[in-house]
């Protein structure tokens, strides 16, 4: 059983025009099709130069993030049947400057992830013959959420702050900041507050709140930064009551 | 294929398209309006605040400054918008407390205490301010 869906899909081919144009194409659907199945159906059957990207089609990887009719959801995991009945539209994500089609530039997310350091930082490490970090469930409970993250930006598209203001670290790099901050086998706390502490850092954040919404994650960085903001303010008055102590 | 038929384009240096953005954004999406809406009530906070610092400055010049200022409170489109303010303080209230439970995580016995508990005390908080304000009041 397949169904005639028409599907509305921004099309951007920098060799042939100044800005983006709308594009129909009638897609027969099978009840059971994801929009990124219906992407394919069109690349496969229809026009082979349609531009998008995909790899896991299975919540993981991260890079099929677009928006459909206006909302920015992971093409692999949004039913067509969910997003009917009338005409699906389909867009790139919002706030990242458009190379083709579907396609987003993303350099900018990449280097603002670079900076806060999403690794476990560590000022020296113990000899191998000591053994792992050992970390208790309440450990890991810490942290856990913020490391379901996996980096497909919906929390960027959703954001009318990333757009507004283009040097705004954005919700998903403070919450893999938060990522490591929390984790118990991390020092690299203080080096992180240094970058997420800035105007462009956490209090560009106005709490939309709609990153948290549509993250597919749960991973709640609306939630982190507003957590982030009570640590920064409660270090910077020790620093101002206690200067002596150091950070 | 032909070459490029856009001039503007250098073929190995794709241009990339920014959209616009229209000034009517936060109109396109309900939460985005509510999120302006919220940031709009702050100018009745600064009101308030504005209104307060009046009122103490009457108080500093004198009796008669301050039973001029008084008389100005008692007008009824005075009354009026201050109603107004009041409501919109009240929902600016609201809204700044419902971000608590998720900046402020307490841990009771090991364990991270719920939203709603955080939020409650919260608004406890605020009903005992209030009472004190109104004990203050009805004391004078």
């Amino acid at each position: 059983m397949t169904e005639p869906v028409t599907f509305e899909i921004q099309r951007y081919r920098p060799e042939v025009e100044d800005e983006p144009t709308w594009e129909s194409f009638e897609v027969p659907c099978r009840p059971e099709w994801m929009i990124l199945d219906a992407l394919n159906h069109i690349k496969d059957h229809v026009d082979g130069s349609l531009s998008y990207r995909w790899a896991c089609r299975m919540g993981v990887c991260g890079s099929c993030g677009m928006l459909v009719n206006g909302e920015p959801v992971l093409t692999c995991a949004t039913y067509v049947t969910s997003v009917l009945p009338g005409t699906v539209r389909v867009e790139p994500l919002r706030g990242f400057p458009v190379i083709r089609d579907l396609v987003g530039d993303i350099t900018d997310f990449v280097r603002k992830l670079e900076r806060v350091k999403p690794w476990i930082v560590r000022e020296s490490e113990k000899p191998l013959e000591e053994g792992e970090y050992l970390q208790t469930p309440e450990d890991l409970g810490e942290y856990k959420q913020y490391s379901m993250c996996i980096n497909c930006m919906l929390c960027y598209s959703a954001c009318p702050i990333y757009e507004l203001e283009p040097d705004f670290l954005g919700p998903a790099v403070i919450a893999l900041a938060q990522r490591y901050n929390l984790d118990s086998r991390d020092e690299g706390s203080q080096e992180r507050m240094d970058i997420l502490s800035r105007q462009e850092g956490i209090w560009s954040c106005t709490f939309v709140g709609e990153c948290s919404t549509v993250c597919p994650k749960n991973v709640d960085p609306a939630g982190a930064i507003q957590r982030y903001k009570v640590t920064a303010t409660v270090d910077w008055f020790k620093s101002l009551l206690m200067p002596w102590a150091g950070r | 294929m032909g070459g490029p038929v856009n001039p503007g384009d250098t073929r190995h240096h794709p241009r990339w398209y920014r959209r616009r953005i229209p000034i009517f954004w936060w109109l396109g999406k309900v939460s985005y309006t509510r999120f302006i809406i919220r940031e709009l009530t702050s100018l009745a906070v600064g009101y308030a605040a504005l209104v307060l610092v009046l009122q103490v400055w009457c108080l500093a010049r004198g009796p008669e400054s301050y039973d001029r200022f008084v008389s100005w409170l008692q007008l009824r489109p005075v009354v009026a918008l201050h109603i107004v303010v009041l409501g919109v303080l009240v929902y600016h209230s609201a809204t700044w407390l419902s971000l608590a439970p998720k900046a402020l995580v307490l841990r009771l016995a090991g364990r991270r205490l719920p939203g709603a508990v955080v939020l409650s005390m919260h608004y406890a908080g605020w009903l005992v301010a209030s009472a004190a304000v109104l004990w203050l009041l009805l004391a004078g």
